[in-house]
């Protein structure tokens, strides 16, 4: 089973969010995600700048496996991206829920970040699959 | 793991590419025992081959030699690639596909009606690949002197049986090394001591982009039943002379010569993505398909094969997630040794 930390948010689509405290959002792929894609090759971002709504497919994250789009989780504006990917794609296996970070939203509403799932609710979703 | 025609296979063992990785710089193993070993013996065997395959077994002169050949449907398709070992004109072992075994037997003893020979499945053996530029020093230090004896000098492309191991430098990789059939029995020790030398395992995806990187088909993927051996990068493999020498699919594969026939090409992408499978291909002249695809992790980029009208120039263009991406079209080798040949 793999660590599905408790204090952040997930979506269905495997990306996690974690409130920064200040209105924004950081978010990343799962180790759930990351085992099943194996290997990551590239990891397209989106623009810093770029706004972004709720299941919008904004950056890619391509494995060995396959390509394999990341939606946001929440609607808002692109702060910051984790231009370190570039260069090391990697560290979203090697420590997805920490360096693999993705990108940073500021949110339009940080209320929509409360409809995502808990901890628990992910780990049923992922039993479902 | 996944279930592999029947096999339960390793995708990786960890990093698929710190596996891939080692193969190039030092030295992995890959378990292929689900290889089908076929022993061909008898007064007609070497008639036999010569009938069964396209490429020509009385080329093989030195005991040991083996030879990589297609073996054709009458309609000049591909029933699968195998290589084989000369022994004597009377015995030849054959190594096959898994995915394809039932079907080979069933062709294998099809064609071999009115020659005079047995042919027989050797399912009594594993097989060890061990690769890198590493590979062989590191088996050595398993081997008997008896056996380092029988491998000394021997060069790319030979198979020795020495005391319980037959031992053959061939490989599915582009790195020098071994491809080892041992007895069941021994396997699992045998690849414990290869574990203690230093050797990393490696899984079926490293074994993927390694092949690819050095330009080598896989079957089912690259060539079928349905493609000619010309539109795969076989031409090679094919022995024309004696003209006389009619071989199952001899006559179809004459038309397609004479008709033309797509080639198998080698694409680079040096920017971001990743060519995959059955990604749509434009060239000059018309469309093809892309047969496998990958990231190189040698050249940190992407290559891919691609099956394309003949009339493709130096550069193609490849549909990726819903757009038209700019590739160079090479020769469909990518790594040999370690280095690139790009």
């Amino acid at each position: 089973m793999s660590n599905i930390p408790s204090d952040l948010r997930y979506a269905t689509t495997h990306e996690w969010v974690r409130p920064e405290g200040d209105g924004t959002f950081t978010v990343g792929i799962s180790e759930h995600a990351q085992e099943l894609l194996g290997d990551m090759v590239f990891v397209e971002l989106p623009d810093v700048g770029a706004t972004v709504s709720a299941g919008d497919d904004i950056a890619v994250a391509e494995s060995v496996k396959a390509a394999s789009d990341v939606y946001a989780p929440i609607g808002g504006e692109i702060v910051s991206v984790n231009e370190e990917l570039e260069d090391s794609p990697e560290l979203v296996n090697s420590d997805p829920f920490g360096d693999g970070w993705l990108f940073r939203i500021k949110a339009d509403d940080a209320q929509e970040v409360e409809g995502l799932l808990d901890a628990e609710g992910y780990e049923n979703s992922i039993e479902e699959e | 793991m996944v279930d592999f025609h029947g096999w339960e296979m390793p995708i990786n063992y960890g990093s698929q590419i710190e596996e891939h990785h080692a193969v190039r710089r030092t030295a992995g193993m890959f378990d292929v025992s689900h290889m089908t070993i076929v022993d061909v013996v008898g007064e007609q065997a070497q008639d036999y081959l010569r009938h069964l395959l396209a490429n020509d077994v009385a080329k093989l002169k030195e005991r040991g030699k083996a030879l990589y050949s297609g073996m054709l449907n009458e309609e000049g398709g591909v029933v699968d690639d195998l290589i084989v070992y000369h022994f004597e004109t009377t015995n030849y072992r054959l190594v096959v596909n898994s995915a394809t075994r039932q079907k080979d037997m069933d062709w294998l003893n099809g064609q071999a009606e009115g020659f005079d020979v047995t042919i027989t499945e050797r399912p009594e053996f594993a097989m060890i690949a061990v690769q890198g530029p590493q590979a062989k020093e590191k088996a050595a230090s398993l081997f008997s002197s008896a056996q380092n004896e029988a491998v000394v000098g021997m060069k790319p492309f030979f198979g020795v049986q020495a005391e319980d191991l037959f031992i053959a430098t061939t490989g599915y990789t582009g790195e020098a090394g071994y491809e080892i059939m041992v007895p069941n029995e021994q396997a699992a020790d045998f690849w414990q001591k290869l574990l203690d030398a230093g050797v990393v395992p490696c899984g079926l995806g490293a074994r993927d982009t390694l092949r690819l990187e050095a330009g080598m088909n896989l079957y089912g993927q690259d060539m079928d039943e349905t493609i000619s051996p010309l539109a795969a990068n076989m031409g090679w493999t094919i022995t024309w002379e004696p003209a006389e020498r009619n071989f199952v699919g001899r006559k179809a594969l004459e038309a397609q010569k004479a008709a033309g026939t797509d080639k198998l090409v080698g694409l680079v992408l040096t920017e971001k993505g990743v060519l995959r499978h059955g990604q749509a291909v434009k060239v000059e002249g018309g469309e093809g398909v892309i047969t496998s695809g990958t990231f190189s992790p040698t050249l940190g980029h992407s290559i891919a094969m691609a099956r394309v009208p003949a009339s493709v120039g130096e550069t193609a263009q490849v549909e990726m997630r819903k757009k038209w991406v700019t590739v160079n079209v090479v020769k469909p080798s990518f790594v040999r040794n370690g280095k690139s040949v790009l």
